[in-house]
């Protein structure tokens, strides 16, 4: 009884939300304006303009830009680098997000605001960690300079300031998700006989399966589009260690506009394709989370 | 139930552990380092460069992989990489494996042999000319028709002239920038120069220097944006369409011209700049390392050759040996007075250590310019 009697009033709240605030329509209207001039002023036309610096000279010398040896290695770095920081952040921001939303343990709110130094560190300095650490001066440098291991301006070193960079993604994504869901789940399935794995793999992971994905979207996004660490790191050698966001700085400073606005589409492209997918994600995660209550009528009974 | 689940985080935080640790060897593994052999028919080297050498580079590597193969039947491939001088000569000494280096100016590869000892302190007799191939010196753009009026260097510091130069830190083109602006200020003064290095005109020198710091505290006072490198000043000025007036390397004042449209920017040449002189050597421990010796050196002597020169004068650097050179591009160099940094500021270790170390002069007059 107590639990419709509450529903209906929240859906009247929302009704009134939706309604207005009461605020005279004029009011409304400006702040639509404002806000929409606002995005089409710093979202709407730089994006435009990307494209069409980069189609100036035709469709012909836009697609000529990909043809070019130093382009073709840039695009297959950046995908490289973000083939092999997607995968590994997946791995540990689930095993970070489940230790600290299904376990107790001393030093978590420790581990938690670790997770969150990437954030809030500049991804310059994020580089020059990796230099201070790894350069010929720094710690491990000599050491590793005498064992012919290059860490820093190779491969490498653009592969471990991007998975710095990207740390948080994924772990933010799934700590609170994690948290909200609680431990019953794990519990009930540990008390049916499941063992840990099987607790993970039928319980946990089905149940963030779109938050997962969410923060892997974002993850991949910046770890393509990433520059200040990257630049710190790799050494500029053109055709080796140029990202794409790279490769569009050389190019632009080469007075070479078209390929350098081609480029930049590309990667322009790829925020819209993440755009996409997200709102894909979202849309499913809402759907699902109000399916959820009809179907589960307990849980709701538990709030009430 | 509880206890089993404190028991079970540790676990969690031993998977932690092993998941940052797979992280870390991941990221090792890609770590085939890449040194050319020297044996077989192809070889690789790395040449890092300062900014405005782009294009000059882009055609020498052409023609000389073209003279190697013939020479040795052996397929060079040479890699790239431009920034800032003082930038540039940082990542060789945190371990950016060059084979050559291609500086702005000498002071950067002293630093690379000082701090990292990866080449001998007397590199710069190993090349003929102070190991400079090419010279350049320091000009003005201005945008067309010289709306502002600009000469000379003191109409720099006219009122409402807004300069780009980029960051003497960071930037060679910046230091030589810096520096031909006090020369000027202290030929202004002095009349003639030779008087700096005549100890009876102690106190007639000491006041030139104290106007020659005012000038160039004012000079900089005039700069809205400082880039790390010349190419970024160069952009700003350029495409940003910020400044009134380019302190530019007169290479990189000619292809803003010939790149961007002659009819938009003017080049004004002062009466009086700064020879500069950009140097190159061989990284010995690097090319020893990866068996690049013979062919680094024979990359850096082919500058020298009538084809490096021609290619230099072509890219508007001014050849050494202009008799290898077309007559034509020579023609573009305009003459007027060039200062050496040895007379006029005792060579490169004590004009960085007055002027932009830490603390130095431009410091000082930075800051208190702001």
């Amino acid at each position: 009884m107590a639990g419709t009697a509450k529903s209906r009033l929240t859906r009247r709240r929302t009704a009134a939300t939706i309604a207005g605030t009461g605020d005279p329509a004029w009011v409304r209207w400006s702040i639509c304006l404002v806000s929409l001039a606002f995005l089409g002023l710093f979202l709407a036309v730089p994006l435009a303009a990307v494209f069409t610096e980069a189609l100036r000279k035709g469709v012909g010398a836009y697609l000529e830009s990909f043809q070019n040896r130093d382009a073709l290695a840039a695009i297959r770095l950046t995908l490289l680098v973000a083939g092999i920081a997607v995968p590994l952040n997946i791995v540990f921001g689930l095993a970070a997000s489940w230790a600290i939303a299904k376990f107790e343990f001393r030093g978590k709110s420790v581990l938690i605001t670790l997770i969150d130094l990437p954030f809030a560190v500049s991804p310059v300095i994020s580089g020059l960690i990796y230099v201070l650490l790894f350069g010929l001066q720094g710690w491990l440098g000599p050491w590793l300079a005498a064992h012919h291991i290059q860490i820093i301006f190779a491969v490498p070193g653009i592969v471990l300031a991007t998975i710095f960079v990207t740390f948080p993604f994924v772990a933010r994504e799934l700590i609170p998700l994690m948290q909200e869901q609680g431990t019953e789940e794990e519990e009930a399935a540990l008390v049916l006989g499941a063992s840990g794995w099987q607790t993970f793999w039928r319980v946990t992971l089905p149940n963030v399966k779109w938050g997962l994905l969410y923060g892997v979207i974002l993850c991949n996004a910046r770890a393509m589009g990433e520059f200040g660490a990257v630049s710190v790191v790799s050494g500029h050698l053109r055709g080796q260690t140029n990202t794409m966001p790279l490769h569009v700085e050389i190019l632009y400073n080469e007075y070479n506009f078209v390929a350098a606005f081609a480029v930049a589409s590309l990667l322009a492209l790829l925020a819209l394709v993440t755009l996409v997918l997200k709102a894909i994600v979202e849309w499913r995660t809402q759907r699902e989370s109000t399916e959820l209550p009809a179907s589960t009528p307990t849980s709701l009974q538990e709030v009430t | 139930m509880m206890d089993r689940l404190v028991w079970r985080g540790h676990y969690a935080v031993f998977c932690l552990f092993f998941a940052g640790i797979v992280l870390s060897l991941a990221g090792c593994t890609g770590s085939s380092s890449d040194g050319g052999s020297s044996a077989g028919s192809s070889i690789e080297i790395l040449n890092v460069s300062y900014d405005p050498t782009r294009e000059l580079y882009q055609d020498y590597n052409a023609a000389f992989a073209e003279y190697w193969k013939e020479k040795t039947g052996q397929a060079v491939t040479i890699t790239q990489s431009h920034g800032g001088a003082g930038k540039q000569a940082r990542a060789v000494i945190d371990g950016l494996q060059a084979d050559v280096v291609t500086l702005a100016l000498a002071y950067d590869i002293d630093a690379i042999s000082q701090k990292a000892g990866l080449l001998p302190a007397d590199w710069q007799k190993r090349l003929p000319e102070n190991s400079c191939p090419y010279t350049s010196t320091i000009v003005f753009l201005v945008r067309k028709g010289n709306p502002k009026g600009i000469k000379d260097w003191s109409d720099l510091v006219k009122p409402g002239v807004e300069v780009i130069t980029p960051n003497p830190k960071t930037s060679g083109g910046a230091r030589w920038n810096y520096l031909a602006g006090w020369a000027y200020a202290l030929k202004k003064e002095l009349g003639d120069l030779s008087k700096l290095n005549d100890p009876a005109q102690a106190s007639q020198v000491a006041a030139a220097e104290k106007k020659a710091r005012q000038f160039v505290t004012e000079l900089f006072q005039r700069v809205p944006v400082l880039d790390s490198g010349a190419r970024g000043s160069t952009n700003t000025f350029v495409q940003r369409g910020i400044g009134d007036v380019l302190l530019a390397w007169e290479n990189e004042a000619f292809l803003a011209v010939t790149e961007l449209g002659p009819d938009k920017f003017d080049i004004i040449v002062p009466s009086l700049s700064i020879l500069a002189e950009p140097p190159v050597t061989v990284v010995d421990k690097w090319a020893d390392e990866h068996g690049t010796r013979e062919v680094a050196e024979a990359y850096l002597e082919y500058l020298y050759s009538p084809v490096g020169q021609r290619l230099a004068a072509k890219h508007y650097y001014r050849p050494v040996k202009p008799e290898g050179a077309d007559p034509e591009d020579m023609k573009r160099f305009p003459e007027l007075e060039l200062v050496r940094i040895d007379d006029l500021f005792g060579g490169w270790q004590k004009a960085q250590k007055t002027h932009f170390d830490d603390g130095g002069i431009f410091d000082q007059i930075y800051t208190a310019g702001k």
